[in-house]
């Protein structure tokens, strides 16, 4: 009796490892990662212009690295050593690019059917439709993109790819234009459709929501280079670079000091330095200092770090509050007010200078105003450390 | 009216065919325009400009040494058919299509160089071919640019006179256009036979325009977004 032969991983890993440098006369941008991907969600995270594209285009064949291989399984796409460059046409990576480039003069119909041309018509018929109807757009095979909706642009894009039954998947911020409802439903239709594909989706995005809905595993890219990698709780919990924090949303950055250790309560307590302290001017008030209570980090007792801490994470009172169970209750003077998208943006002077964010209601209600003498109220777990 | 009918059937003739030559011709080499990364791209670019810029003397001259039996094609072609190109149809086209070349390879590489980038992208990466990208996605988008070019060509050959006065001379029924016909009357103070013809080709050829630039409208050229909405 034949031995069955040893059969090949159903879904490969994708593995990367890509140097690229452009130049121009201004400046020049250095490209180099390594990286692989699993079946399922891997996300590229990181600021306009740190790379994320780029890796993206090299996967797909639309920019050649000037060194590395990218390869699916045991399918070579890229090698520079072996001089294997596979064409674009040939190597079934499914793309949407970020403007999703639908082709205008034709249907829905005939841009899902578009990827198919190899096969006979009665199968290419039947392979659009049943990915129609999975994306819920089989009602819209008629109209051209310049009829329907972003999000239905967005449901057209993902199943023009995905009908061709790629070997991974390069989402370049496909949902950065829509709102949060339309958002998670295509996302849901995704995660659907994969777990019974299981390819290996490389999504780029810079929105924090998208990384806690779909975060598997993050890469975190930081100009070329991918600066940290794990689950979105790892890199986002506990940031150690500070280039992750500004990317996560931290609008209060302060060098601190570890004061004191409570090993006992899970907590330290930090001195917060403003710039004039760094810079060796006094404080307003000489001798005022800002100590904040924290979570309890491994580090020692004078140890320096920084502190990040989101305007929208601390509340704002008018009179000094009690029997609360936030830990930090710090006094200050509001010193500017801005308005901003139904969002007040104030900026607390309390030793040091906070940016806090409350809406338009708040403001009214509590008749906030520059000048006006104000109480913070931050929880320890607000407080988030990393290392400087 | 004393209208030159046949000069005005011949002139048709030789615009329909030069008009149809260049389109077939003006494609691979437009496409080879606004895609090559070649180097010397510029110097082809300024080759196919030429003929705006020549007066249609000098360029007549050239393609008439061209064609006579003293240049090697002009001997190829008469030792081919027994007679010269110079003075016959086939020289006209010939001539015509050089003179008109411009009209039809510029609107051509224009439109497919003003097409997004990231349709071709993205018609590759879903397995197309560089031709069915371009016969699937970059034709039907150029769809204005290339009516443009052929109406250009159209009108052109339509109303040249030097090109066709230095190779074709002025044979009744062969070589004889429109805009020579009318030269001839003015020469023999004919205005009023003149007059009529050249209203005729002035309203004729402004008619043609005006269709193709009322077709080129793109009325829902809106709805062509390709993306999502911002």
């Amino acid at each position: 009796m034949p031995t069955p032969a040893e059969p090949e991983p159903v879904n490969p890993t994708l593995t990367g490892r890509i140097r690229k440098t452009f130049s121009s006369t201004e400046r020049s941008f250095t490209l180099d990662v390594e990286f692989d991907a699993a079946p399922g969600f891997t996300i590229l995270f990181g600021s306009s212009g740190s790379g994320k594209t780029t890796i993206l285009d090299c996967i797909a064949g639309l920019v050649a690295p000037d060194a590395g291989r990218i390869a699916v399984g045991k399918r070579v796409l890229f090698d520079s050593g072996l001089h294997v460059n596979t064409a674009v046409a040939k190597r079934a990576v499914g793309y949407v690019l970020q403007d999703l480039a639908l082709f205008p003069h034709l249907t829905v119909e005939q841009n899902t059917e578009y990827g198919l041309a190899h096969l006979p018509r009665s199968v290419r018929w039947e392979r659009a439709a049943a990915m129609l109807h999975e994306f819920r757009i089989a009602d819209l095979r008629q109209r051209r993109p310049g009829e329907i909706s972003g999000g239905e642009r967005q449901r057209v894009a993902l199943a023009r790819a995905l009908v061709t039954e790629p070997c991974v998947l390069l989402l370049d911020e496909p949902l950065a234009a829509l709102d949060s409802p339309t958002k998670s439903k295509i996302l849901d239709d995704l995660r659907r459709w994969n777990e019974a594909h299981g390819i290996p989706i490389l999504y780029v995005t810079h929105a924090r929501e998208e990384l806690l809905a779909l975060g598997e595993r993050v890469l975190v890219m930081e100009e070329g280079c991918i600066v940290a990698q794990g689950t979105p709780h790892e890199v986002l919990g506990a940031p150690l670079q500070e280039t992750v924090a500004q990317l996560a949303g931290f609008e209060n950055i302060f060098d601190a000091t570890v004061e004191s250790v409570h090993q006992d309560r899970g907590t330290m307590t930090c001195r917060i330095m403003t710039c004039r302290i760094t810079t060796g001017l006094p404080v307003g008030d000489a001798g005022s200092f800002v100590l904040l209570e924290t979570p309890l980090i491994r580090a020692e007792v004078g140890s320096h770090l920084r502190v990040g801490i989101r305007a929208g994470d601390i509340l704002l009172a008018i009179e000094k509050p009690v029997g609360l169970s936030a830990r930090n209750v710090l006094a200050g003077r509001l010193v500017s007010l801005e308005s901003r998208f139904m969002t007040i943006l104030a900026r607390v002077e309390c030793g040091v200078e906070m940016e806090v964010h409350f809406t338009l209601a708040a403001r009214d209600s509590l008749a906030l105003a520059e000048g006006r003498e104000v109480w913070l109220i931050i929880k320890t777990h607000s407080c988030h450390l990393m290392r400087r | 009216m004393v209208i030159n009918w046949q000069a005005f059937r011949l002139t048709i003739e030789l615009a329909v065919v030069v008009s149809v030559i260049l389109f077939v011709l003006g494609l691979p080499l437009a496409y080879w325009i606004a895609f090559s990364r070649r180097r010397w791209k510029f110097l082809v670019e300024a080759l196919v400009a030429l003929p705006i810029v020549l007066p249609p003397t000098v360029l007549g001259f050239y393609v008439l040494v061209a064609l006579g039996s003293r240049s090697p094609l002009g001997r190829w072609w008469q030792s081919l058919t027994g007679h010269t190109l110079a003075f016959t149809f086939t020289g006209l086209v010939i001539g015509s299509i050089i003179y008109s070349l411009p009209f039809a390879v510029q609107p051509f590489a224009a439109s497919f160089s003003s097409i997004d980038g990231k349709l071709l992208a993205a018609s590759a990466t879903l397995g197309a071919s560089p031709f069915r990208t371009f016969s699937k996605v970059i034709l039907p988008l150029s769809v204005p640019g290339l009516v443009t070019g052929a109406a250009l060509v159209f009108a052109h050959t339509m109303g040249e006179f030097g090109v066709v006065l230095m190779i074709g001379g002025n044979i009744p029924g062969v070589t004889r256009t429109v805009s020579i016909d009318i030269y001839d009357q003015v020469q023999a103070s004919n205005y009023a036979a003149a007059n009529a013809t050249a209203l005729l080709l002035l309203v004729f050829c402004f008619l043609v325009l005006t269709v193709v630039y009322g077709l080129n409208r793109a009325p829902n050229r809106k709805t062509w977004a390709i993306g999502p909405v911002k």
